[in-house]
């Protein structure tokens, strides 16, 4: 078992035909079960035509009825990215992984008042993807150093996520999924709807969260942790020195109004019972000292 | 992106609006003349900078006659001005405002964010106008009246009205303040802002309600569509490490301490500075320089974290994913070169082609010291600063014995 995807997954790219899509889909499709789960592109200027054996069509909703793909990853550019999340929620889709970064907060505000009431989930956007080792990769991240096993990841940043990742292999210790939702203020899954899923996941037996400055999704996260949850949970916060008013690349990653402090989160975190490290080198160690 | 106060105003009356009549001036003459023209007994001269705190500062004064907007004008132009946004060194004050005055007979809040929680945009506002909210915020959240916006609908009459009465605009001036509230959504909608803010906004001695101040911030992956809004930048008002960096495409933010970094991605380079932290250094910057750094990036992300002063050793952490450690290697390697490296060099590589990243490192023949995890490049940045530091130290110490073994010398010789 898994979250989110599995080798059962059915892909398509929206966006494929441009460099980042192109590369991207190409290495997720060499990754353990990709040839058999990429299964369609979507380009409205191409249909009809074909990107190494993937058929392109000219929608969503025509991918989705020629090749029966559930689910999309967006790698289209930032001013058109938000109205692609929308032709992928609008053909009903069971879940959309949106990489693209530097998509208007404007535009996610309305997209996200659009998904209200449907059925589609949403990864991202500003996100790596989400990975199912040994299984299915739909993503940035590199496929190579994850390992199946028992631990669900889940982040809001890329290569802190794969420093996570990387120190768990190293130790032994595989990986249920992985998942990225992202650097955005305005986004899909928070950490707490993916906390829900692992806990909920036979095959995951702890989680490992990783967070950063800015907003309140981890405490509100290690709240739910707190009263809900069965399986132990570590976690890490990036941003201790971040100074207030500075966006810390990520647009989400900002402490505003003395809010969104790494500090504040940390001590939330201990206080709902997660086991937490200040020495992000030490993310991998610290899951392994609490596993039962 | 940030605006000045007077761009503000301007965007502010574009959407109807109402703020005192008043113009920029770039010089005390220009500052005079927009006193004769807006005529009237007392002005405002106003400093323009993108922080706050600005009338605390003393960056902003009321003038009763010509000759104290002269003089004001002269006071302020050109100053360092310091608040609590500002930084201890404050900043140069380039431009003024000069502004008909106002009969304030009430202060009062109004701002505009997005909110996470909801995901929409959140109007705050309070009777407390004037003053630092943030500290209202703290002590009396109960004087804080939000009302989450629906992005389809915009802001309604009834809700609008609703803050109007909560935070004391008299009932004759509710349609007042329902016309400001809603042309501020209008405004932070259609032009991408990420803030608006209106402190105060005040109700006037005849019922006016008029933005005396006015905050704007701009979404920036949002100024694409807004050529206008987006020429406004003034970039001195803007760090200009992070304005070379920009050129780049590199991100980048500059911090108070001695260790420069150089990092991939936004959540491992915040994690970076962290450990450099917990190992008792102190990051001089923030950088990311994304997941398609070329070797000219890199090379520009040295030159950048070198040509700040207080920088004593780099720290470079590449967690290789779609970028391979061995682009990255050959990347710091001619860096290095070009710039002629003169501060300690730790490199921590992980992750696509590791090995062959290293390799390149340690056959180049540069001192680069290699790390093998993100606390042992931290120890080891940290270490290299303490041995750079003692061993100058020694040496003046040993050159200073020297010469007064020598000055004793002489001495004796001349009374001998």
């Amino acid at each position: 078992m898994s979250i989110l995807i599995d080798k059962n997954t059915r892909v398509m790219t929206q966006g494929i035909t441009g460099k980042t899509g192109m590369f991207h889909t190409q290495t997720s499709r060499a990754y353990a079960n990709g040839k058999a789960c990429f299964v369609a592109g979507v380009n409205p200027k191409k249909a009809g035509e074909s990107f190494e054996g993937i058929p392109i069509f000219g929608t969503v909703k025509d991918a989705k009825a020629q090749t029966g793909a559930n689910v999309s990853v967006i790698y289209v550019p930032p001013p058109f990215a938000a109205a692609a999340i929308d032709e992928a929620v609008d053909a009903d889709l069971d879940l959309v992984i949106c990489i693209t970064e530097g998509i208007p907060v404007r535009d996610m505000i309305r997209t996200k008042h659009r998904m209200k009431g449907k059925h589609t989930l949403l990864v991202g956007p500003n996100c790596p993807g989400v990975i199912t080792p040994d299984e299915i990769k739909i993503g940035i991240m590199p496929g190579h150093i994850h390992k199946r096993g028992p631990i669900g990841v889940v982040s809001r940043s890329g290569t802190l996520t794969y420093e996570a990742v990387g120190q768990l292999t190293e130790l032994g210790l595989g990986q249920s999924s992985c998942v990225g939702i992202g650097g955005d203020p305005v986004n899909g899954l928070k950490h707490i709807d993916v906390m829900k899923m692992f806990n909920d996941d036979p095959q995951t037996e702890a989680v490992i969260m990783v967070g950063e400055i800015g907003g309140s999704d981890e405490e509100i996260a290690a709240q739910w942790v707190k009263n809900h949850m069965k399986k132990p949970v570590v976690g890490f916060i990036a941003g201790i020195t971040a100074p207030p008013g500075k966006r810390m690349g990520h647009a989400g990653a900002i402490i505003s109004g003395g809010k969104g402090t790494a500090q504040e989160k940390l001590a939330v975190m201990e206080a709902c019972g997660i086991k937490v490290t200040r020495n992000p080198a030490e993310m991998g160690k610290t899951l392994k000292s609490v596993l039962r | 992106m940030k605006i000045h106060e007077y761009q503000g105003k301007e965007i502010f009356r574009q959407f109807g609006m109402a703020t005192p009549r008043g113009f920029p001036a770039f010089s005390v003459d220009e500052a005079v003349a927009a006193a004769k023209k807006l005529g009237g007994k007392v002005w405002v001269v106003k400093a323009q900078i993108h922080a706050g705190g600005r009338g605390k500062g003393g960056g902003v004064k009321v003038a009763k006659s010509l000759d104290e907007v002269k003089k004001f004008s002269s006071q302020i132009l050109g100053m360092q001005l310091k608040t609590h946004q500002t930084g201890p060194e404050g900043q140069k004050v380039r431009r003024l405002l000069v502004e008909e005055g106002a009969d304030i007979k009430k202060e009062l809040y109004v701002g505009m964010v997005v909110d996470r929680g909801t995901q929409k945009v959140a109007l705050m506002a309070s009777s407390e106008g004037g003053m630092d909210i943030e500290e209202v915020a703290a002590k009396t959240p109960q004087k804080i009246h939000k009302v989450f916006i629906d992005p389809v609908q915009g802001l309604s009459d009834a809700d609008a009205d609703e803050i109007a009465l909560a935070i004391g605009i008299p009932q004759g001036s509710v349609a007042q303040g329902r016309a400001i509230f809603k042309a501020l959504y209008k405004c932070f909608d259609e032009t991408d802002a990420s803030l608006a803010e209106i402190n105060p906004l005040i109700l006037s001695g005849d019922g006016r309600v008029i933005a005396l101040d006015s905050k704007l911030n701009f979404d920036d992956n949002a100024l694409f569509r807004h050529p206008d809004i987006a020429a406004l930048r003034d970039l001195d008002e803007e760090d200009p490490f992070e304005v070379e960096a920009s050129k780049y495409e590199l991100n980048y933010i500059s911090l108070d301490g001695n260790i420069a970094c150089m990092v991939n991605g936004a959540g491992l380079a915040m994690a970076t500075m962290d450990t450099i932290k917990l190992f008792g250094g102190s990051p001089a910057n923030f950088l990311d320089v994304g997941g398609s750094a070329t070797a000219e990036r890199v090379t520009a992300a040295f030159k950048i974290m070198l040509s700040n002063k207080r920088t004593k050793a780099i720290l470079v952490n590449i967690f290789g994913g779609i970028m391979k450690c061995d682009t990255i290697a050959t990347g710091v390697v001619a860096a290095a070169r070009e710039v002629k490296l003169s501060v300690p060099l730790v490199v921590r590589m992980k992750g696509t082609n590791e090995d062959l990243g290293k390799k390149i490192l340690k056959d180049s023949g540069l001192p680069i010291i290699s790390a093998d995890n993100m606390a042992d490049a931290a120890k080891k940045v940290v270490a290299a600063i303490a041995k750079k530091k003692a061993k100058p130290a020694q040496k003046k110490v040993v050159v200073k014995k020297r010469k007064s073994v020598s000055k004793k010398k002489a001495k004796k010789g001349k009374k001998k």
